[in-house]
Parts: structure tokens; C-alpha cells; sequence
């Protein structure tokens, strides 16, 4: 199983490049609403990225109130 | 009317199929001016049918397919009005996309839903409609309804209920949740699956296909195969007009609509 660090890594690669942020930018404690400029609507296509590349499932509701990129790790983490 | 452009709306013949395009930004929210064009569509059809083998909907928005009803119309009508008019307001609404949804559901020729991003709410009782969904990667699928204290309204239950098993139901009526592709093709929702961006391309050649059967084939299948579940339909807007007067709901809509912050769309 990935470690945490190696998932959160992950994240932030796939995050910038979806969404065409220098990978640089981004911290594991950033809020990712802020940082990728990005709302609900495309969060949720965050999400189903996230769910694809990592092939599993993540209710929505898990990450109610989640906005930076290492709580969504964690979150993600327990579903591997 | 075998051409029609309009705001939320446009619909042409191409290659032989009905192609009905959702177009209003930011991601076809089913309000007034949506259910007044998807009625001059159903209007349209007999004629459209004559030069048509088959329906592909489609979304041009690049949020999705559709995110719903217009949350925010449904909240500033209701509050500009009396309690009773505004619960009038949503009988007359609910009874006039269930004529809608029940045409579509209900039409000689295949039907094929080509869905993709955000699928929500009404956005997914109308992909319901169709026989056949198709959807790309990004597509997501959800009832949210429960967080606003209501349940599906334009037929989503009865229509879930026809097509997938009763504990996918609860789990997704009753969590909210929204789902991705993958899962939606695992429980039987989805057909097909393409990639991002040819979801239209693969709807498309599918709708090409069902120009080799027989209509009145066609028909009789469906009709074996699809029965329209009338009576639980009936008995949706029913309980939706009931739970629409209460207090949850319209607290439920206030904090959706004065969502200033990034979540609107997440439990």
C-alpha cells in the first residue's frame, strides 16, 4: 500500500496538472478551493479524478468541510 | 419544427437522429424557461419522429449534463409569493415535466441519454428517461434532494427503481451521494462508457445502429421491456408537494441559495 506521503504526492501531481498549476505552488496545507481557483462543481471533478486514479470509491460527504490537499490524502488513504 | 435554437434548448436532425441539446449556462439548470422548450420539444416530436430513428440528449455545458432544477428560481418564486400559491406553483411545475419526462420515456425509438460531468437531480431523472445512458469519465451522478428536505421530484425514484435494485436506491436517496462513472456502470445505470470528450461521438454511433431495426420492432420491444411506472409517478408528486411545505425546505433552499462560500454542491 502507497504511503500517506507518496498518496498526498499524487494529489498535488494530479491537481496541477488538471487544473494547470505550477506543481510548485502547491502545499500539502493549502486550501485547494483558494490555491486552484476551483468551486464546488469542480471539485466534485477533482473527485471523480481522484476516485478514477486511485480506482476506489470516496462519498462526498467524507469530505464535507475537507479544503486542504493533506486531510483529502488521509481521506483517501483509508479507502486504499 | 425539425430545427429549433433557444435559450436553454436547440434541437436538430443529424444523420438521421433527433439530437436535443441542453445549452444554458452554467449547467442547465431545469427551471421555467428549460421546461417551456423541452415542452415545445415534445410538441415538435410527432414531426421530428417522421425523420428520426432515435433521440440522443446531450449536454454543451461544460460543468455537466445537468445540475438539476433551478434551485435559486424555485426559491425566489416561493418567496415572492403566499404559501399556498407557491405550493401551487410546484404542482402545476411537477405536473408539467412529469408530462414531459413521460413523452420521453415513452417515445417510439430508442433513446439514448449521453451524459457527462455533473448529472444531478433533475439533470439525472431526465437521463433516466432514456433507455440507454452513455457517459464519460468525468460524469457524476447524484440525488441531493434529501439535503434540501425533499425527494426527487421529475420521476427519479420510480424510474431508479425500474432500473436498478431497491438497496442502490436507499443508498443513494438516502446518503445523497453522489457517485462516478464507474460505479454507475457497476450497479447498471451505464452502458458505456467513453472518453472524455466523445461521449456525443459514442452516443452518436450507437443512435447509428438502431437505424438498421425495425420501428414498430422497436417499439414492441420497448414496450415489453420498459413499462412507465404510472401510478408511482402519480404518487412522486404527491409526497414531493407534501414535504414541500415544510419549514426544512425552505431553510434548506435559503442556505443552498446564500451559499457564498466554495461548497453549494457538496453535502
Amino acid at each position: 500500500m502507497p504511503t500517506n506521503d507518496h498518496t498526498l504526492d499524487e494529489i498535488l501531481n494530479l491537481a496541477a496538472t488538471h487544473f494547470k498549476v505550477p506543481r510548485e505552488k502547491l502545499t500539502p496545507d493549502d486550501d485547494f478551493f483558494k490555491t486552484l481557483g476551483i468551486d464546488s462543481l469542480q471539485a466534485l471533478d477533482l473527485l471523480t479524478r481522484l476516485e478514477h486514479h486511485f480506482r476506489i470509491e470516496l462519498p462526498d460527504y467524507e469530505l464535507q468541510g475537507v479544503s486542504d490537499f493533506r486531510t483529502l490524502a488521509q481521506r483517501i488513504q483509508s479507502r486504499l | 419544427m425539425s430545427e429549433f435554437k433557444g435559450q436553454a434548448l436547440s434541437w436538430q436532425i443529424v444523420n438521421g437522429a433527433i439530437e436535443l441539446t441542453l445549452r444554458r449556462e452554467p449547467c442547465n439548470e431545469i427551471g421555467l424557461a428549460t421546461l417551456e422548450e423541452l415542452e415545445k420539444f415534445v410538441a415538435a416530436l410527432p414531426e421530428l419522429a417522421a425523420g428520426g430513428h432515435a433521440l440522443v440528449i446531450h449536454s454543451t455545458s461544460k460543468a455537466g449534463f445537468s445540475a438539476g432544477a433551478d434551485l435559486r428560481e424555485l426559491y425566489h418564486r416561493s418567496q415572492q409569493v403566499e404559501k399556498a400559491e407557491a405550493a401551487r406553483g410546484v404542482r402545476d411545475f411537477l405536473e408539467r415535466i412529469h408530462t414531459v419526462m413521460n413523452t420521453i420515456d415513452a417515445l417510439p425509438m430508442t433513446t439514448i441519454a449521453a451524459v457527462h460531468g455533473v448529472t444531478f437531480g433533475g439533470g439525472f431523472e431526465l437521463a433516466l428517461t432514456c433507455d440507454i445512458i452513455i457517459a464519460d469519465r468525468t460524469a457524476r451522478f447524484c440525488f441531493p434532494e434529501l439535503r434540501l428536505g425533499l425527494i426527487p421530484g421529475f420521476g427519479g425514484i420510480p424510474r431508479l427503481k425500474r432500473d436498478v435494485g431497491n438497496a442502490v436506491v436507499r443508498d443513494l436517496l438516502l446518503t445523497g451521494r453522489s457517485f462516478n462513472v464507474m460505479k454507475a456502470q457497476q450497479i447498471g445505470l451505464v452502458s458505456q462508457i467513453a472518453a472524455e470528450g466523445e461521449v456525443l461521438r459514442v452516443a452518436r454511433a450507437t443512435a447509428s445502429q438502431m437505424a438498421k431495426f425495425d420501428r414498430t420492432t422497436v417499439l414492441a420491444a420497448k414496450r415489453f421491456i420498459k413499462p412507465i411506472p404510472y401510478d408511482e409517478l402519480k404518487q412522486e408528486i404527491e409526497i414531493f408537494c407534501n414535504l414541500f411545505t415544510q419549514p426544512a425546505v425552505k431553510e434548506g433552499l435559503r442556505k443552498f441559495v446564500e451559499n457564498e462560500g466554495p461548497q453549494p454542491y457538496l453535502p
